[in-house]
């Protein structure tokens, strides 16, 4: 398949703003400005179906529809670029290699909801990230696409980048606002939503890089075209990040609705299971959401509404592949670990519930487990899951319930036997490795 | 006023209600930690989750408001489970110091545990969290990380109330603090209304702190007299001492808050400070006498001068501490009694006073300057009294709750006083005017009164006489009474109530109020724009 999201793979140089050009990079955005009203620009993303690829999968025409026509108030967009869910570093490669095709997406959204200013936050991490979309910023704003008057279109759009100070909560779109308000990364109640009142009370897109990176495709092609890759409900191409134990971990454009299986075993995409083992678990789009067990992820098609009706969420289209020398209890220890290590502490079944999750996991991992320990951990699952204010409770929750439902007489068998059958019998090492990353990243550590 | 349903009762509340305070108005309490009507709405301590039909979530009772046709129910199974399931989270990592705990007997997460939750405890007592106990942050407060719930209200109280942000929550998850900002700590005059706030024992208070169970102490609701804003306070008291006072919700005067210096101010009137019988000086010694003893002297020089130097000879100076009903009476009875109209009032603070502010903190130290002039006493009638003391013509002085000497420095006062005969000082405790006074009569100190002030703006608020006044002392209005009895033999009602109901028909600025009017909130002086 054509590669369109990640067409630096096929174009060197893609960030520099003439190899853009001289690819069609910044027509979208003529098209839009000279060519067609923001109403009109509304209209053909809703054709296209495109659909949120930060993990809600919310229909990006429909959330912009929500922004007040006549607002009174300045209107912003925000670019979501705090990538950090476990498995997941799609967006990563696109700011690095591709960061024009985010701006342009950026601004083509301004446009349509009559926004002026538009901020891209980054993760604290992404410190070449960033650089690299300045950088970028700096050629499109010497070329007139960022600006005053930009295009002699009498549009004025300025850009921001913001880099955060490195939490997973502020990639959750409210917190990310309250984050870019210079607060601390605290998710705020709804209502009101950011669709009226948003960064600094005024109405407020957030969209994610991936998301918003398609839109100068469909611009330039079409919403016919787009809709016609993958099924039509749940369009588009997508980029894949498969992660675990596969040959071939790594970065994989394909058009939504691609077989899993395939995913894990064509020999130019995963290329089948490490050292030959077979598959135990996967989950499909990110930590966020419920495990698949081999069986079930061998029939899944990847695009929202087949995950979905499989039982579990596409999310960001991070697949993590787990082989049979997994223990699922540990692996489900190191998802909790990360929630515990993340939540914002604001709301007590979140702030209390992840930390007693991770301490009964530790527990049952080290063979001091009890019987009763399974349906506890479901019971404080249901008791977090949709009762605080972010989604990140239900984050936990989701796996949790999956990998103790799915995968109970591994469960069991740790209490049974007072041990971690795996480590002591398998040669199992643990799922993670304890060593933190350096913060902030050196340039020679990220791949480019 | 949109009409809703609560556990199938019908309602129409106000618009822009959350449905905790709609429930309220139906009586129906909505368990709650977070929220505060005084404070922003952050939502975050979920105890307040409730069904709202045709949401598919829980929704936080605090977040939501009143709407047309809303069907709520507080009490389904549902909501029972999540009500408890929040309990169980807060629990977990709560040390449960309860008998060494001052908030034990009036913590929300005692009380709630027991209303909603009851069940034992899943968590193991060895994994709880450790966190920082009785840390000194700095003006009167303590705090107690480990019994924090993370409501967010103090630090809300400090950012939106004060606006100075002393407080933050530090960390994340299981691991957030409330702590001061490093190098730093909590200087504020309002510090101790996050005690009062604080729904478990995170903070306490250093002054209340280990002193007394809360369960033994009695409630009488008052008036602070530590300046002229006269915040509406409870005064907590175990066997005529105070505890505390605590700040009573007025939305007129203070809202929920309080000042710490009139937090403390009691300190001065309990009983090791205050004057407990009547004295008379002779030759420069105070000897005790009995009641009987000093009401007939009294009412033997005040005879003796109004009849060899005529009526205005006996003058009285009263002090912005009165009540407006002592204020009344002792007008009354120099015009009733005596016929004379050598009367001041005298408002006085000192120079070395903290300031005012823009919020509560009043520059004016006492509580019914307002009270003063509204009963028409000059507020300079210390002058006009001393120029007549000088001129020879008054000779007796009634002073009531004012310390002449002090406003005017010992040798001030002899140089404007010095040429009284008399000086009859009603006061509670030894002022440095006593050193002057021939006769000094003890009398009873705010909290052991019934009566009125008038703040600065004209809000009259009432005072429940919370015990009585120590050994011999009593109350002003008493005195008053018995004074005017034993000068011309006629015993009237000298309750503070009756004392109200005269001066509501005779001056025109109380008509048409009563005591028993003022109820919780107070009501305005007539003639102030309100
Ligand atoms: C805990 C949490 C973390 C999130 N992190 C990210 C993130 O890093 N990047 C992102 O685009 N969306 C993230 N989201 C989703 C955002 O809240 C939001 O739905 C998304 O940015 C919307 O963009 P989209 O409509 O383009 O998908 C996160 C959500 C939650 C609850
Ligand atoms: S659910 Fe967790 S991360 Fe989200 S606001 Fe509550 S405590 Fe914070
Ligand atoms: S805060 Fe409440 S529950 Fe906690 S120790 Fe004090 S009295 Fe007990
Ligand atoms: S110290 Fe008290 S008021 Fe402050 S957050 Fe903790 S529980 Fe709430
Ligand atoms: S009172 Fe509603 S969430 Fe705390």
């Amino acid at each position: 398949m054509e590669r369109i999201l990640s067409r630096w793979v096929d174009i060197p140089d893609l960030r520099r703003i003439e190899v853009y050009e001289a690819h069609g990079g910044y027509q979208a955005w003529r098209k839009v400005l000279t060519e067609m009203t923001p109403a009109a620009l509304i209209d053909e993303v809703k054709a296209a179906n495109l659909r949120g690829r930060g993990g809600a999968a919310f229909p990006t025409g429909t959330k912009w529809g929500f922004i007040p026509r006549d607002s009174q108030k300045p209107v912003y967009v925000c670019c979501n670029a705090d990538e950090s869910e476990p498995g997941t570093f799609g967006n990563r490669y696109q700011l690095e290699n591709d960061p024009h095709g985010v701006i342009e997406g950026l601004l083509i959204c301004c446009r349509a909801v009559n926004a002026h200013v538009g901020y891209i936050y980054l993760r604290g991490e992404f410190a070449l990230q960033k650089r690299r979309v300045d950088e970028a910023l700096a050629q499109a704003r010497a070329r007139g696409y960022v600006g005053r008057n930009v295009l002699g279109a009498n549009f004025d759009v300025e850009i921001y980048t913001h880099r955060g100070a490195g939490a997973y909560i502020c990639g959750e779109e409210t917190a990310l606002l309250e984050s870019l308000e210079g607060k601390r990364g605290y998710p705020r109640n709804r209502p009101p939503f950011p669709a009226i009142h948003g960064a600094f009370g005024c109405p407020t897109v957030v969209n994610n890089v991936e998301t918003l990176s398609n839109l100068p495709h469909i611009i330039a092609r079409g919403a016919q075209w787009y809709r016609g890759i993958g099924p039509a409900a749940s369009p588009g191409p997508k980029l894949f990040c498969l992660s675990g134990h596969l040959n071939r971990p790594g970065l994989y454009e394909l058009p939504m609705g691609f077989p899993l299986k395939n995913m894990i075993y064509d020999e130019h995409l995963g290329g089948g299971i490490l050292n030959g083992k077979k598959l135990k678990a996967v989950i499909p789009g990110g930590s966020s959401f419920p495990v698949f067990t081999a069986d079930e992820a061998l029939k899944v098609n990847m695009d929202f509404d087949s995950v979905r009706a499989a039982g579990s969420l596409m999310g960001t289209g991070g697949v993590i592949v787990m082989h049979e020398d997994t223990c699922m209890v540990d692996a489900l220890r190191t998802i909790a670990n990360f929630y515990h290590h993340e939540s914002c502490g604001q709301c007590t079944p979140c702030r209390e519930g992840c930390g007693w999750i991770e301490k009964l996991l530790i527990d049952l991992e080290a063979g001091r487990g009890e019987a009763a320990d399974l349906d506890k951990l479901i019971d404080i699952a249901d008791n977090m899951e949709g009762n605080t204010i972010c989604v990140l409770a239900d984050s936990l929750a989701m796996p949790v319930r999956s990998f103790v439902r799915k995968f109970k007489e591994e469960f069991v068998e740790h209490v049974r036997r007072r041990r971690c059958p795996y480590r002591f019998e398998r040669g199992y090492a643990g799922a993670a490795p304890r060593d933190a990353p350096p913060f902030p990243p050196t340039e020679a550590g990220a791949a480019s | 006023m949109p009409k809703l349903t609560i556990n199938g009762r019908e309602l129409d509340a106000p618009q822009g209600v959350n449905l905790i305070q709609a429930a309220e108005m139906l009586g129906i309490e909505i368990p709650h930690y977070c929220y505060h009507p005084g404070l922003s709405v952050v939502g975050n301590c979920r105890m307040c989750l409730v069904e709202v039909e045709r949401a598919p979530k829980l929704q936080i009772a605090c977040n939501t408001k009143v709407a047309e046709g809303m069907v709520v129910r507080t009490e389904s199974p549902r909501v029972k489970t999540a009500q408890a399931a929040v309990l169980e989270f807060l629990l977990i990592n709560h040390p449960i110091d309860c008998p060494v705990c001052d908030q034990a007997g009036e913590c929300k997460l005692q009380d709630y545990y027991m209303d909603y939750d009851r069940k034992p405890s899943r968590f193991p007592l060895g994994k709880k969290n450790k966190k920082g106990k009785a840390l000194d942050i700095g003006s009167d407060i303590m705090l107690d990380q480990e019994r924090c719930i993370l409501c967010a209200r103090c630090t809300r109280f400090f950012d939106e109330v004060t606006h100075t942000s002393e407080l933050a929550i530090f960390e994340r998850g299981d691991h957030c603090v409330v702590d001061t900002y490093p190098g730093r700590r909590v200087d504020n005059r309002y510090a101790c209304n996050v005690v009062d706030i604080c729904p478990v024992g995170a903070l306490t208070e250093k002054d209340f702190r280990f002193r007394m169970r809360v369960w033994y102490l009695h409630r009488a609701p008052s008036v602070c007299s530590a300046c002229a804003r006269g915040c509406a306070i409870d005064i907590d008291h175990h066997r005529g001492r105070i505890y505390r006072y605590k700040p009573r919700y007025n939305p007129n005067v203070n809202r929920w808050w309080i000042c710490d210096e009139g937090r403390h101010s009691f300190t001065a009137v309990q009983r090791e400070h205050r004057l407990t019988q009547p004295l008379v000086q002779a030759a420069d010694r105070f000897a005790a006498e009995s009641w009987e003893a000093a009401l007939a002297r009294a009412a033997e020089k005040i005879r003796r001068c109004s009849q060899d130097y005529g009526p205005n000879a006996v003058g009285a100076l009263v002090g912005a501490q009165a009540t407006n009903e002592e204020i009344f009476a002792l007008k009354r009875f120099l015009s009733r009694t005596i016929g004379s109209t050598s009367v001041g009032g005298v408002s006085f603070s000192s120079a070395d006073a903290r300031p005012g502010d823009t919020f509560l903190i009043r520059a004016d130290k006492n509580p019914n300057t307002r009270g003063l002039s509204a009963l028409g006493l000059a507020l300079d009638g210390l002058a006009s009294l001393a120029f007549a003391a000088g001129q020879g013509e008054l000779k007796v002085l009634i002073v009531l709750r004012a310390d002449p000497a002090r406003a005017l420095g010992r040798a001030g006062f002899m140089r404007a006083l010095g040429a009284l005969e008399h000086l009859i000082l009603l006061d509670v405790s030894a002022s440095q005017t006593a050193s002057f006074a021939g006769q000094v009569l003890p009398i009873a100190a705010h909290p052991e009164l019934d009566g009125s002030f008038t703040n600065f703006e004209g809000w009259v608020q009432r005072l429940h006489r919370a015990f009585d006044p120590p050994k011999q002392a009593r109350g002003a209005l008493e005195l008053i009474g018995a004074l005017e009895k034993t000068l011309d033999g006629i015993e009237s009602d000298y309750s503070a109530p009756a004392v109200f109901a005269d001066m509501a028909r005779a001056e025109a600025a109380f008509h048409g109020l009563s005591l028993e009017g003022l109820a919780h909130h107070g009501a305005r002086l007539n003639g102030v724009a309100v």
